[in-house]
């Protein structure tokens, strides 16, 4: 318990130096708030300039500036969005959800494959299996992102016309009535198999070119933690006892590796999501990666603050709590 | 493997230069990543077109004339990849090399200092990795302003801490082991035990997160350019021709070569910077020695 408080009071403090560098690197965008926010009318309106200074603190110094800064955000105000002109918050629960989907999607499928394989690669180690994956991983990741989003593209939806090319559902239609955000639940939910099948027909493409990294990096993990666990007495115990190969492996060698493969996760979370910026992009999917990508290319400052302020305090709280599950399979980290 | 595992085991302080060799995928990585240092340095002598120049055939499919294709502005898509070595390349060297002195140098004085320099140097490195680097180095990228030299930067700002994490601990670990507390009952200077024992210890690993990080710097300067805020048009740079490609995605010769030149490139950084981890610690990536079925 004492472990599990340190790293908690460890994730405030990081999270509260979180805010303070995406507040200071903010502030190095030169640009007049005022006149981007308020559009050109209002900025010529002193009153109106005065107001918005006073609400923002823009004429106080720095550091002042950063704690009416924090009291807004405690507040749930990251400000308004210069691009889309809605409030920052408004913006995130937006694009959130598109993101999450993805995400899900993808990191299932990354697990599903890369466990299958890293458990290949242990079973047959230093033979043919094994180097061949060895090879194919580091191919997976060495290839660029973006450049395989290009070419399943082209493939999957230029030449042979298997899969949309662009955003969530087909133009024009409608998503389902939100309850999660998520289409593929929510179509479920509503009873709308059809959309459902359209939501998720969508989702295959990005989410195949987003798991690439993730397959590679998930199948060097378990490979390892297999490898950890196959030499022990109670996998040779298990063989002795003439229990089939399926059982072994499933029962005996999988149940005892598998839980330091969840200590990965916080490197697959990072790997999602700096895919979802590229990817993103070129599938014009309505996610929190384009919506980076909008804020940081149009110097979108409010923006720019809070959607690096709020994935990276999900990134640490995933840090988190893998630090807090690895001390639960592992009793000796908790000293550390 | 296992016959380079004991070669090790039984001569700690061997050479580790021809048990590299020993690795056929290192060997790969080396002939590849030398062919492309070749490439970028013969570059004008190679490429038959000049990259910038524009020709009356734009998207012009790969032909014996125009051996990738020409894009859509009719310039020759396989001169401008191979000049495209000449930017990628040279920066990614410069900016790896940049960000593991600096994280060396901040690695070593936290190491050496402890304390509350420690303390502050260090939740400095927790503070970079709290964000994911693409978000960090985009929003930095973004901030300096579009350009390459300012894509560059934004990388090496993300790049530095995980070298100074590494060399904190190595310099740590090191300093405390008993040789190098004998050398220094014996009188040794702390200037010789710092050339002598401390830095071949902590060569290797930063040798090592180099070879690997090389590879990303690649990814991630292409990633940057390919969104914009790295190489502008109309420089040939792999990541922003890949952009075009997918502009021009039914003239997939434009993006695909490109892409290629990226993926080869970090394949042979990969290849060897995983080799190499095997070379210097047997026993984290291939343990096969102690397993036996």
């Amino acid at each position: 318990m004492r472990f599990v408080l340190r790293r908690l009071v460890a994730l405030v403090f990081l999270s509260i130096g979180i805010t303070a560098v995406a507040f200071v690197l903010t502030q190095l965008v030169p640009s007049n708030a005022a006149a981007t926010n308020l559009g050109e009318q209002a900025a010529g309106d002193p009153a109106a300039v005065k107001a918005f200074d006073q609400h923002y603190g823009l004429n106080h110094p720095l550091p002042v500036r950063y704690l009416i800064y924090l009291d807004h955000l405690v507040h749930g105000d990251l400000g308004q969005s210069s691009v889309t002109h809605d409030a920052v918050t408004h913006d995130l629960g937006q694009f959130i959800p598109a993101t999450a989907e993805l995400a899900l999607y993808s990191i299932l499928f990354a697990a599903i494959v890369g466990i299958v394989f890293g458990t290949i690669a242990a079973l047959r180690r230093n033979r043919p299996a094994d180097h061949a994956l060895r090879v194919l991983s580091l191919a997976g990741i060495s290839m660029p992102t973006f450049w395989i989003a290009l070419v399943a593209l082209y493939v999957g939806f230029y030449e042979l016309g298997w899969f949309p090319g662009a955003g969530r559902l087909n133009p024009g239609v409608n998503p389902p009535p939100s309850v999660t955000g998520l289409y593929t639940i929510d179509a479920l939910i509503a009873g709308e198999f059809g959309l459902f099948w359209q939501a998720l027909h969508s989702l295959i493409l990005p989410a195949l070119v987003l798991a690439a990294f993730n397959v590679s990096l998930l199948t060097r993990f378990t490979r390892s933690a297999v490898l950890e666990v196959i030499g022990n007495d109670y996998v040779r115990a298990a063989r002795a006892k003439g229990l089939p190969e399926r059982i072994v492996v499933v029962r005996y060698i999988l149940r005892a590796a598998l839980p330091s493969v969840v200590t990965v996760l916080g490197l697959v979370f990072a790997n999602v999501l700096t895919g979802a910026v590229l990817v993103e992009k070129i599938f014009s999917w309505p996610g929190i990666g384009q919506y980076a990508y909008e804020a940081a290319v149009n110097l979108d400052v409010p923006a720019i603050a809070g959607v690096s302020i709020f994935v990276a305090v999900v990134y640490v709280t995933i840090n988190f709590i893998v630090d807090v599950l690895y001390g639960v399979i592992d009793p000796r980290i908790r000293i550390t | 493997m296992s016959s380079l595992a004991y070669a090790l085991r039984a001569r700690p302080r061997a050479s580790w230069i021809p048990a590299a060799w020993r690795q056929p995928l290192a060997i790969v990585g080396i002939v590849i990543a030398a062919a492309w240092i070749v490439i970028a340095i013969f570059a004008p002598l190679i490429a038959p077109d000049d990259p910038l120049a524009q020709t009356f055939t734009p998207a012009a499919g790969p032909s014996w004339h125009h051996l990738f294709g020409t894009d859509e502005l009719g310039r020759d898509v396989f001169s401008r990849v191979i000049s495209g070595s000449r930017v990628s390349l040279p920066i990614a060297v410069t900016l790896v090399a940049l960000a593991a002195t600096i994280g060396s140098i901040v690695g070593a004085v936290a190491g050496y200092f402890r304390g509350v320099v420690d303390g502050i140097l260090m939740r400095s490195t927790d503070l970079v990795f709290a964000f994911p680097p693409i978000i960090l180095a985009m929003v930095v990228a973004a901030v300096l302003g579009r350009g390459l030299f300012n894509a560059a930067l934004a990388i090496v700002v993300v790049a530095w801490p995980s070298y100074a994490r590494v060399v904190r601990g190595l310099v740590l670990s090191v300093g405390d082991s008993e040789y190098v507390q004998s050398a220094r009952l014996l009188g040794a200077s702390s200037r010789r035990t710092l050339v002598r024992d401390v830095l071949p210890n902590v060569a290797g690993p930063v040798f090592v997160l180099a070879t690997l990080d090389l590879a990303n710097a690649i990814l991630l300067l292409s990633g940057l350019s390919f969104l914009g805020l790295g190489a502008q048009p109309p420089k040939a740079e792999w990541g922003s021709m890949v952009a075009e490609g997918t502009q021009y995605f039914q003239w997939w010769w434009i993006g695909t070569f490109p892409g290629l030149a990226i993926f080869t490139v970090v394949l042979a950084f990969n290849f060897l910077g995983d080799s190499l981890r095997d070379v210097f610690d047997p026993r984290t990536a291939r343990r096969d020695a102690e397993v036996e079925p």
